[in-house]
């Protein structure tokens, strides 16, 4: 809401200056977002009339003129504007002026004319941008007035952010309100007087939908001059409240509304048939609105409609073929009430929004539509003329909002503020606000005036006290609660230590956006039906993500582009998959599974460049290592499998306790060409509820007797994985086995085409007694013929 | 001079001469070996008288131990230079680089997060969370927003095709869950313990620039009981805002808004008392006291409970605090901007 601080203070006037005011309202929830000076500073410039114009003797583009500024002799100026004509009445700098920008007006010779002043367009004052020609004045000006006094640009325009809540301050009258009751000075309301009828025409008005409009005022006025010009004074308010002059009968009707806060409409009354109905709309029936935009009406939007034909939109637009035009003799003036409800949400539904729909839906005061049909038609009465008929109003009581008592316990308020606050104080509070207060000893009983449409519940006054009171005013202490310790469980690592033990092995957390391009889901994840938004904000980001894994590599793309070939990112945050309803669990929302999930890149040398290391690429098992880091001290297993956009060859599901939580792998070499991503990539990603889980360590007996350590070099075939030949060792090994680990992968010379050696080096111990060759003997010739049978492995000789 | 103490002499001349391990063991043979010098003195001695013989025996032995520990004294001598030759050449660069790999680090918002979620910790705050596809009624309808409420176009919502739900506004929802939860777990008590939670998270809005992301994050904080009050909502976010920023040069206010959710409403706006931003007054967080309808809604009776609400933008925090000027840096996943915060 925009306003002029001048015309405010026409209501109230209190002894702060302009940013005093702001800070006033700033902190009691009335947002001031913003005060600019009317016109910047410049002085010396007063109102004058051209008496001659004639072309100056040298220059085809300058005139010489004479001009009056009620100093007695005339001035002689040249002058460059194409509109300067004699009879105009123009702002004039004089000699010793100074013009925005810090331009001081002196006597100078023009192509050998003397000129003493300067004639000036609206641009050159800062006015406005209009700088075609010189600013013409109305022919009422007063000759040698100050300009800055005659147009008022001693003023500052206030910008103020309004909450939802308070539709009561959309209007100059709503903030002299407060402002009045925040600073202690009088207000003055806008004059009111009640109009005689001067004819009888009159057009009958039916409530066919009560509820949603309970009252509708409505007034002839016939003989109206429709192209009487808006005064000055009001064409200038209204510019400093941000509307714009449209033609003297809607500026009034704009006028009423900022000055008093009622939407009013105008209707050519010539154009209407029969009784005005307010009611729901017809099957099919359409609507041409004053924005040019015809609209179906959804079946729950309130129409004005005559006998013939739906009007306007009620509470949101007026109709284009009932609006008043310069051409207008005869108008229908509405001032209604429609409810919040009824008109709340409406507007956007149909993709606009207008300074009607905006009041009706935060609420209008229900009193206050026969004060302001009555003041627009003074205000019209004045300016275009015409007779006014009597006012017509057709009212539902039973339907207008009614303003209960609501209950208010002192204590409560005390309490729920943390405040120390007697009762006599809070009534006063309130009663500054125009609530009236009954004091029942117990608890206070609070009636609401029909402006406030906030008021229903104890908390609402407790809001009002605290806001009078001065939020700045409530202290801020150190809060007192029992001392109890949060459960710190060992079973479970936090987000930050799984995060940090990444960064330790060189990644680099990112956070990416969780909506990406359609595409990517197709490629990277197989993923035909994303979850996809309704209103994306860009085509690029259209559906939720299913895996992290694709944001890593743009940012591998993205960061290569800015020649960074050693990429190693991270990313936690939630997936999006689509679920059968009834599939979820509490915490969930049915028909998606969104799980968090810890994903990871590598790409480039594996290793920074430095002096004292070989550079070579990263690979598999490089991020394989960091994923085993990761989980350590729990072990995982990995099975090849085929996963989308992964090297059918290079790619692993993930095992923990023998749940798949996820998958590692090398990207496709097809997908690095297509996405110009370098070498060769490797991802992981896994659910993070998993790397969260931990186990508590717990002692065990530590042997002090010697360990026997045995090689066993083992050939297989290639096709035999790792996996396979350790677990056929340990499922054959006795206790006495303690570790049994892989030191050596070899193929080539000396082992069989087709054939790997594996070199396991196998722990011994018995915790009571020294083993002896013999018993080790046996148990390693046990686990060759048990790997044997197995996976086929022999002992390589 | 003695002969025995000119062979002494001699002795050591020759070890001081020897110039290594073999010339010194050379030199010991000439001296004390099967037929060095001081054993020919010693196979002489039969010559002589038993009187004379001891007298002599004596003299010849002190002359053989004065040899002997000028050799042990010079082998000593011989492995210290040995051991200071081997030293001098093992001497290394000390400063080249050290060799491995380099740490990486966490985004600027995850470090801001960690921070706060410590101090919430350690006044008794607990980490919650919630789906970020979330239902109507909990990002809307709980929070007392009813349909067509005017406030619900404060919040430009992203919308899911052909489904009711939407991608949260605000990380509000999560505190119906935690209270319902919460609620439930303690039916049976007389008496509901406090919660205290905080809740962060990313949040998503129909906007785009550079102090505006479609998706950025939040931090909800709640805490729900039979005594709280805005005194103690504005007693946490005071203490909080100096714990963060590590100043009390900080100017913080409270200023009346709305919130449906809250009654009353705050903004809470910091000013800085020097640096880049000194004496601008920032918003930085909206708070208030925890609606009845939105307690109920939380399962949670609002005649007996009270609670406290407030929702921080974490990214406007990291970036005041880091000194980061465009909100857009944070999702770009640039690493020459990420790798400044390690």
């Amino acid at each position: 809401m925009q306003f002029s601080e001048n015309w405010l203070r026409t209501f109230v006037n209190p002894p702060l200056d302009s940013a005093a005011l702001a800070h006033l309202l700033t902190m009691a929830g009335l947002e001031v977002e913003e005060t600019r000076p009317v016109a910047p500073p410049f002085s010396g410039v007063v109102v004058a009339r051209i008496v001659e114009a004639e072309k100056h003797p040298d220059a085809d583009k300058l005139k010489l003129c004479k001009v009056d500024i009620g100093a007695g002799a005339l001035l002689q100026i040249v002058c460059g504007a194409p509109n300067a004509a004699a009879g105009m009445k123009v702002p004039c700098a004089k000699v010793g002026a100074r013009l925005p920008g810090d331009f001081a007006i002196e006597a100078a010779k023009l192509r050998g004319v003397e000129s003493f002043g300067m004639l000036c367009s609206a641009r050159e004052l800062g006015l406005s941008d209009e700088h075609a020609g010189l600013l013409a004045l109305p022919e009422d000006a007063p000759i040698g007035a100050d300009l800055r006094a005659y147009l008022d640009l001693d003023d500052t325009r206030f910008e103020i952010k309004l909450t939802p809540n308070r539709a009561d301050c959309l209007s100059l009258t709503g903030i002299a309100r407060e402002v009045a009751a925040l600073a202690g000075a009088p207000f003055t309301p806008a004059p009111l007087t009640l109009i005689s009828p001067t004819t009888d025409a009159r057009r009958a008005i039916v409530l066919d939908a009560p509820r949603a409009c309970p009252r509708y005022c409505g007034r002839v006025i016939g003989g109206v001059n429709a192209k009487a010009p808006t005064p000055g004074w009001m064409k200038e308010r209204l510019r400093r409240s941000g509307i714009r002059s449209i033609h003297a009968l809607v500026d009034i009707t704009n006028y009423v509304m900022l000055e008093l806060g009622q939407p009013l409409h105008a209707f050519d009354n010539a154009r209407l048939s029969g009784a005005i109905h307010v009611r729901l709309p017809r099957p099919g029936e359409e609507l041409l609105l004053l924005n040019e935009q015809t609209v179906k009406p959804a079946p729950d939007t309130l129409l004005i409609a005559d006998e013939a034909r739906a009007l306007a939109l009620a509470g949101i637009m007026g109709g284009e073929e009932s609006g008043v035009t310069l051409e207008t003799t005869e108008i229908f003036l509405e001032s209604a009430f429609f409810a919040p409800e009824a008109v709340a949400g409406r507007a956007r539904a149909h993709g606009f929004s207008s300074d009607a729909s905006h009041r009706y839906e935060r609420g209008v005061d229900f009193q206050l539509q026969r004060p302001a049909i009555e003041r627009a038609t003074q205000l019209i009465l004045d300016i275009c003329g015409g007779v006014a008929g009597p006012v017509e109003e057709a009212r539902s009581d039973a339907d207008l909002p009614q303003r209960g008592e609501v209950r208010l316990r002192p204590a409560r308020a005390r309490q729920v503020l943390g405040i120390e606050l007697d009762d006599g104080v809070l009534r006063g509070l309130l009663e500054r606000v125009y609530l009236q207060v009954r004091d029942l000893v117990v608890e206070l009983r609070v009636t609401p005036p029909a402006f406030r449409f906030d008021i229903e519940i104890e908390e609402d006054l407790i809001e009002e006290i605290a806001r009078l009171h001065g939020y700045d005013n409530i202290p801020a202490p150190a809060p007192r609660a029992g001392l109890s310790m949060l459960a710190v469980p060992e079973s479970a690592r936090t987000d930050w230590e799984v995060r940090h033990r990444l960064a330790g092995r060189g990644f680099q957390e990112v956070v990416n956006f969780a909506f990406v391009d359609e595409a990517w889901e197709r490629d990277f994840c197989a993923n035909a039906q994303p979850v996809r938004l309704a209103n994306p904000i860009a085509s690029q980001m259209s559906v939720m993500r299913s895996s992290l894994v694709p944001g890593l590599i743009a940012n591998l793309a993205s960061n290569r582009k800015r020649q960074q070939n050693r990429v190693r990112v991270f990313e936690s945050g939630r997936c999006f998959v689509r679920r059968a309803d009834g599939e979820n669990g509490a915490g969930e929302v049915p028909g998606f599974a969104q799980p968090r999930r810890l994903a990871a890149l590598a790409a480039g040398p594996a290793l920074p460049e430095q002096w004292g290391e070989a550079a070579r690429p990263v690979d598999f098992y490089d991020l394989k290592g960091d994923l085993e880091a990761l989980f350590a001290p729990r072990p995982l297993a990995f099975a090849p499998v085929a996963a989308p956009a992964l090297h059918p060859g290079r790619a692993a599901a993930v095992f923990l306790d023998g749940r798949r939580i996820g998958v590692i792998g090398e990207i496709h070499p097809l997908w690095v060409q297509r996405h110009e991503l370098g070498g060769a990539p490797i991802v992981f990603e896994v659910d993070l509820e998993a790397a969260l889980a931990a186990v508590r360590p717990a002692n065990g007996e530590i042997s002090r007797m010697p360990a026997a350590l045995r090689d066993l070099a083992l050939v297989v075939p290639v096709s035999v994985s790792a996996e396979q030949a350790l677990g056929a060792l340990r499922a054959a090994a006795p206790e006495v086995v303690r570790e049994i680990s892989l030191f050596d992968v070899y193929q080539g010379r000396g082992v069989a085409p087709g054939h790997k050696s594996l070199a396991f080096r196998i722990s011994m111990q018995d915790t009571q007694r020294t083993l002896e060759d013999a018993e080790v003997d046996a148990v390693i010739s046990g686990l060759l013929l048990h790997v044997e049978r197995a996976v086929g492995g022999r002992l390589r000789v | 001079m003695d002969k025995l103490d000119q062979l002494v002499n001699e002795a050591r001349a020759a070890f001081a001469a020897a110039a290594d391990g073999a010339a010194l063991e050379q030199a010991k043979a000439r001296f004390l070996g099967k037929s060095g010098l001081v054993t020919g003195q010693l196979k002489a001695l039969g010559k002589l008288a038993s009187e004379e013989k001891r007298a002599r025996g004596a003299a010849i032995n002190r002359a053989k131990t004065a040899i002997e520990a000028a050799l042990e004294a010079r082998r000593d001598s011989l492995r210290a230079a040995a051991l200071d030759a081997q030293l001098a050449a093992e001497r290394l660069d000390v400063t080249l680089p050290g060799r491995g790999p380099a740490p990486g680090g966490l985004h600027p918002v995850s470090r801001t997060l960690e921070r706060i979620e410590r101090l919430f910790h350690s006044i008794g705050f607990v980490i919650a969370d919630g789906p970020e596809i979330e239902t109507d009624w909990y990002n809307f309808t709980a929070l007392n927003l009813p349909p067509n409420h005017p406030a619900r176009s404060m919040q430009d919502t992203f919308f899911l095709d052909g489904r009711d739900e939407v991608l949260r506004t605000h990380t509000s929802p999560v505190q119906i869950r935690a209270m319902l939860a919460h609620a439930e777990r303690h039916r049976a008590l007389d008496v509901m313990p406090d919660l205290r939670i905080i809740a962060p998270g990313r949040v998503y809005r129909v906007d785009s620039d550079a102090t505006h992301s479609p998706m950025f994050h939040q931090i909800e904080v709640l805490w729900v009981g039979e005594r709280v009050s805005f005194a103690d909502l504005k007693g946490v976010a005071v203490d909080f805002l100096r714990k963060f920023f590590e100043t009390e040069a900080l100017r913080i206010r409270f200023r009346p808004s709305f919130f449906p959710f809250t009654e009353p409403s705050a903004e809470i706006d910091v000013a800085f008392m020097g640096g880049a931003l000194e004496g601008r007054w920032l918003e930085i967080a909206g708070c208030g006291m925890v609606h009845p309808n939105v307690l109920r809604c939380g399962g949670i009776d609002p005649e007996r409970h009270t609670g406290f609400a407030f929702g921080f933008g974490l990214d406007r925090l990291a970036m005041l605090r880091y000194g980061v000027g465009d909100l857009r840096l944070f999702f770009e996943g640039d690493l020459r901007f990420l790798s400044q915060f390690r």
